[in-house]
């Protein structure tokens, strides 16, 4: 147990290692700070984090240390005193911040970062208004091809070396480096060689300032007329807890949010990148319909939710004994457990097949080495696995129906010599129906061979739920639209059996539903979705999904199994 | 005071020959030999810990007490970084001992790493320094070749490799830390302490860093004992508890507006106005002195009235100075404008600061370009106010930095705003400009 005191009010920070900047956290104190972030090396050298340090004696006297120390690199123990609002310490902090001032271009109207920018945040809290140097500033050139993602503003750049240290010691590739000495330090790239390992994108959350600039964001929204959304990335099994910064519907910026029981502080380009599609102009918005017998043509018509549904349900119904469903990775839990209610609801000889689980390549670890060889210890994972949520289905499946069948059992049932009809429980049909939902990113491309595409489409009835128009929807009876992860409340089980939210940031278009509220009108109940309500059903029901019952799941989301 | 017997530079005033023959014929490798076979390390440390020898590369602290700092019964390697950066301005002596007397070096170090149980030394040698490199090359070759290198040097179970490894043209990487990254191979920025580098220093082991003086000095500690190195200097100030003596020689080094710069060695204590009288041949073309640089520009600036100072590890700070520094005197006459003096220091910090600590990295870009305006005529009398500001707010003294340059830049501004502060004053009064042109360096 040890005691720290902040600015006279003690602390307890138990046996936790501490640094002061952390410990004055715990006490509500903020120590403003730049170089120092708790995945990152400590370097000190910002010193923005000043602050007045001293013993408190078991005789209650005090000893102050009669210089300044940084807070982030001073441990706190117990007895220590530090104090943040000193005048000296005050002093020491606006010193720092007119120090990088002095060289900076004060660009905030036409700066990216405007609105979230520590430099502004600071130097209104603990600085100074008025510069007092008149002399000429620096103006170093700006970098705008540092990366494929990146530009550099150099000339906004406060040297706290976050974005030298991150792809040193987290990514490995060690691309970003300082040149030049003394106010003539620069960040910099060795020439022909940019930034653009997979996890380049982090970069820009971490400089503190609008030095590292997204280019894919770059002049898009003021940031303050972004709304945020806590969030879980689709992109892979991580599962990387996220921010989706969306205005009105429309996604601009993914952005990493901490999570110690997902990934950390980070994510990856292609989580961070490949949002552009949720936007995309080719979704579908509404159900569409083709007449029976006309599957190979695409006159299909756009009908209205109202008319669509009712006529799914009939004919689902009467397909009842050889019906099967497709439940993609990509659907919540609680749409896996609506849907898989729905479709054996129709008949327990109705089967469920586990969607696509893409698998794109190999695990990529990091840090690794210009050679792509691990080193250290792990500090980030982008998984081949391309999917939020195939635990999570295959546990709703497992409830259902004993067993997980895959995507392959279900081309290889559809051209089998299984019976077609009649009774029997346990025994699989052949389906006659089916209804299949995807919803992968376009980024994975086309997922179905040619092959498998004609398999399916010996089906008499085919109900495909998917995103935007794909060889497969075009030979189908019915097409519903999906959503997606941006547009949907719900929760994914990670590949380490975590559970977390995600939230709905944008709507699926004017006339779209989410493939929760789909499932939910099929079933015939009534209203809106809640995603919570049903999270409480189905841990009732399901085992495995028991510790769901709180509902909300919090920020850093629940352990199962 | 009799004439002072030299002993670093013995050899070398005597024009003796830096060979290791020579060398041997004179007695080197004595020290070597006595404490192989007579000490143990421990006894070493002790010798060079009672002598009272301080480090000569600038900060002085007590060269045996380092050694001890170096964990107990440690597996090794330990390491030797042996400090030849020599970039402070005016100064030399490590150049003259390297260049003539490499073998007194090397005796040095071969001292120290018995001492600690080093198994390796690092000798980073200052990039501009040719001579000294291929002379103290030629040394360790010959040492190879004698068996005073290598393993089981002399027959004794003690071993030892030397590496020379040539610096890039740094003040910062003479900054132990500095230099211990750019050995490393890594930017020349100083390290946070802790931890020091005797707890994890050169490739994340204990590390002694020492000066190549201090080292020559540990030579003839271990010959003629540590009560003779205490006869030489001053003892402890007794109204200082703090004061940890000022024992031995030091070469001092005169440079600037004499008549006859030099290098020469005294023991600690002489004061400025004896060097440049008596060994300086006095201030060139029969000018007045304005003040001097007593120990390297970081030390700050002595006006004339001050010279009486004795330039021990005790005398500069009694006068406002930072310390005793590397004991390199530069004279500025009274026809030098104190605006130029500073310009050209402010300008060696801010091309040297490594640019990681903000308030150094900025405050010497500052300071520079508030000099150069004043120099051009534009000054304004509240940039004085600012400069010394700036001046004492950064460094390792008021903690805000991670090595002393910082302070090292701040002393000498807030020093020439305290003693000269009236020429700055007329002079930004006047409008006056410089009468010397420098190439700026951005
Ligand atoms: C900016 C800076 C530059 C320094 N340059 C040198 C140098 O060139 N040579 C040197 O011996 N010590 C230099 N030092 C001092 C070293 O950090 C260190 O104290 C010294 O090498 C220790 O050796 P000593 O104890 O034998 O003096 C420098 C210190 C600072 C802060
Ligand atoms: S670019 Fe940003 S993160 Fe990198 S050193 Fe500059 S301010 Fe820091
Ligand atoms: S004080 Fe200056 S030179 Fe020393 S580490 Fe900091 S920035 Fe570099
Ligand atoms: S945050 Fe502490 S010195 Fe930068």
């Amino acid at each position: 147990m040890a005691v720290v005191l902040i600015n006279d009010k003690p602390v307890d920070i138990g046996n936790e290692r501490l640094n002061l900047v952390q410990a004055a956290a715990k006490a509500g104190v903020f120590i403003p700070h730049y170089c120092w972030h708790p995945a990152l090396s400590v370097v000190a050298s910002c010193r923005m984090c000043l602050v007045e340090v001293g013993d408190k004696k078991p005789d209650g006297t005090v000893a102050m240390q009669p210089r300044v120390v940084p807070a982030c690199q001073t441990p706190a123990k117990d007895g220590t005193v530090c104090i943040t609002n000193s005048e000296k310490a005050k002093f020491s902090q606006a010193r720092t911040l007119e120090g990088l001032l002095l060289n900076h271009p004060l660009d905030c109207p036409v700066c990216d970062k405007a609105g979230e920018c520590m430099l502004q945040d600071y130097s209104y809290r603990f600085g100074k208004a008025q510069s007092r140097m008149i002399d000429p500033k620096n103006r170093p050139a700006n970098k705008p091809d540092i990366g494929e993602h990146l530009s550099l503003f150099t000339d906004r750049c406060i040297m706290c070396s976050r974005c030298v240290r991150f792809t040193r010691e987290i990514s490995g590739s060690a691309e970003l480096q300082v040149i030049n000495r003394g106010h003539h330090s620069e960040i910099d790239i060795f020439p022909g060689d940019p930034v653009n390992n997979p996890l380049a994108g982090n970069v820009v959350d971490l400089c503190p300032v609008g030095a590292l600039a997204n280019k894919e964001f770059l002049y898009k929204q003021r940031v303050w007329f972004l709304k945020s959304q806590k969030s879980v990335c689709a992109g892979c099994s991580t599962g990387c807890s996220i921010h989706i910064d969306h205005n009105k519907d429309i996604v601009y910026r993914i952005r990493p949010r901490e999570n110690p029981q997902a990934q950390g502080y980070f994510i990856c380009d292609e989580g961070r990148f490949d949002f552009p599609y949720i936007n995309g102009k080719e979704r579908f918005d509404r159900p569409l319909v083709k007449p029976a017998g006309e599957r190979s043509e695409p006159a299909e018509s756009a009908v209205a939710w109202e008319t669509a549904l009712p006529d799914i349900r009939d004919v689902l119904k009467k397909s009842a004994s050889a019906l099967a469903a497709v439940v993609s990775p990509m659907l919540t839990v609680e749409e896996a457990y609506l849907f898989a209610k729905l479709i054996k609801g129709f008949s327990p000889q109705a089967t469920l097949y586990l969607g696509w689980v893409p698998n794109v390549g190999k695990d990529e670890s990091f840090p690794r080495d210009r050679k792509g060889n691990p080193v250290g210890p792990v500090q980030f994972t982008i998984r081949a696995e391309k999917c939020p949520n195939r635990r999570g289905v295959e546990e709703v499946l497992k409830h259902f129906q004993g067993e997980v069948l895959g995507f392959d059992r279900l081309i290889a049932d559809i051209s089998s010599p299984l019976p077609t009809g009649g009774e029997g429980a346990g025994v699989r049909r052949r389906p006659q129906a089916l209804y299949l939902t995807a919803g992968y990113p376009p980024r994975l491309g086309a997922w179905l061979n040619d092959e498998q595409t004609k398999t399916l489409s010996t089906i008499p009835l085919l109900i495909v739920q998917d995103l935007a128009p794909t060889p497969i929807t075009q030979t189908a009876r019915y097409v519903l639209p999906a959503a997606t992860f941006a547009e949907k409340d719900g929760c994914f089980v990670n590949h380490a059996n975590l559970a977390q939210q995600i939230r709905w940031a944008v709507r699926p278009g004017t006339m779209g539903r989410t493939d929760g509220q789909i499932f939910l009108s099929l079933l015939g109940r009534r209203g809106l979705i809640q995603a919570t309500k049903i999270r409480q059903e189905l841990a009732a029901e399901i085992p495995f999904f028991a510790p769901l019952a709180v509902g909300d799941l919090g920020e850093f989301g629940v352990k199962l199994g | 005071m009799p004439d002072f017997e030299p002993i670093l530079l013995r050899r070398i005033n005597a024009g003796a020959s830096p060979a290791l023959d020579a060398y041997r014929a004179d007695g080197g490798y004595r020290a070597l030999t006595k404490a192989l076979t007579e000490m143990t390390p421990a006894q070493v440390v002790d010798v060079v810990k009672n002598s009272g020898l301080r480090g000569r590369g600038g900060a002085g602290f007590p060269c045996g007490v380092k050694w001890t700092f170096l964990p107990p019964n440690h597996p090794g390697p330990i390491y030797l970084c042996v400090n030849a950066d020599e970039s402070e301005p005016c100064t030399f002596n490590n150049r003259i001992l390297m260049d003539k007397d490499p073998h007194q070096v090397l005796e040095g170090i071969l001292l120290a790493c018995y001492a600690t149980k080093a198994s390796v030394a690092y000798i980073y040698i200052r990039y501009e320094y040719g001579t000294a490199y291929r002379s103290m090359q030629k040394a360790i070759d010959e040492a190879y070749g004698a068996n005073l290198l290598g393993k089981n040097i002399l027959g004794k179970e003690f071993s030892l490799d030397v590496y020379l490894h040539r610096g890039a043209g740094a003040y910062i990487c003479g900054e132990e830390t500095g230099l211990i990254e750019s050995l490393e191979g890594k930017r020349g920025w100083p390290r946070i302490k802790p931890p020091f580098p005797a707890v994890e220093g050169a490739f994340r082991k204990p590390t002694v860093v020492n000066n190549i003086e201090t080292l020559a000095c540990v030579t003839h500690v271990v010959n003629r004992g540590a009560d003779w190195f205490k006869t030489i200097g001053i003892p402890p100030d007794p109204k200082n508890p703090r004061d940890a003596g000022s024992y031995g020689s030091k070469l001092y080094c005169i440079s600037g507006h004499v008549n006859k710069p030099c290098c020469v060695e005294l023991p600690l204590g002489i004061s400025v106005r004896e060097l440049v009288d008596k060994h300086g041949g006095g201030v060139w073309k029969n000018r007045k002195a304005k003040g001097c640089i007593p120990g390297g520009i970081s030390m700050g600036l002595m006006t004339e009235a001050e010279f009486d100072t004795p330039l021990d590890f005790n005398g500069p700070g009694k006068v406002g100075c930072l310390g005793l520094g590397t004991a390199a005197v530069t004279i500025f006459d009274d026809t030098t404008s104190i605006v130029d003096v500073l310009y050209n220091i402010c300008r060696f910090f801010a091309h040297e600061s490594c640019g990681q600590c903000t308030p150094c990295r900025e405050g010497t870009g500052w300071m520079m370009k508030m000099l150069d305006r004043i120099r051009q005529g534009h000054g304004r009398m509240e940039d004085l106010d600012i400069l010394d500001e700036v001046a004492k707010s950064i460094g390792i003294m008021p903690g805000t930095t991670i090595c002393g340059l910082a302070d090292g830049a701040g002393w000498p501004v807030k020093n020439a705003i305290a003693k000269f502060r009236p020429e700055l004053e007329g002079y930004i009064r006047g409008g006056q400009k410089t009468s010397m042109s420098l190439a700026v360096v951005h």
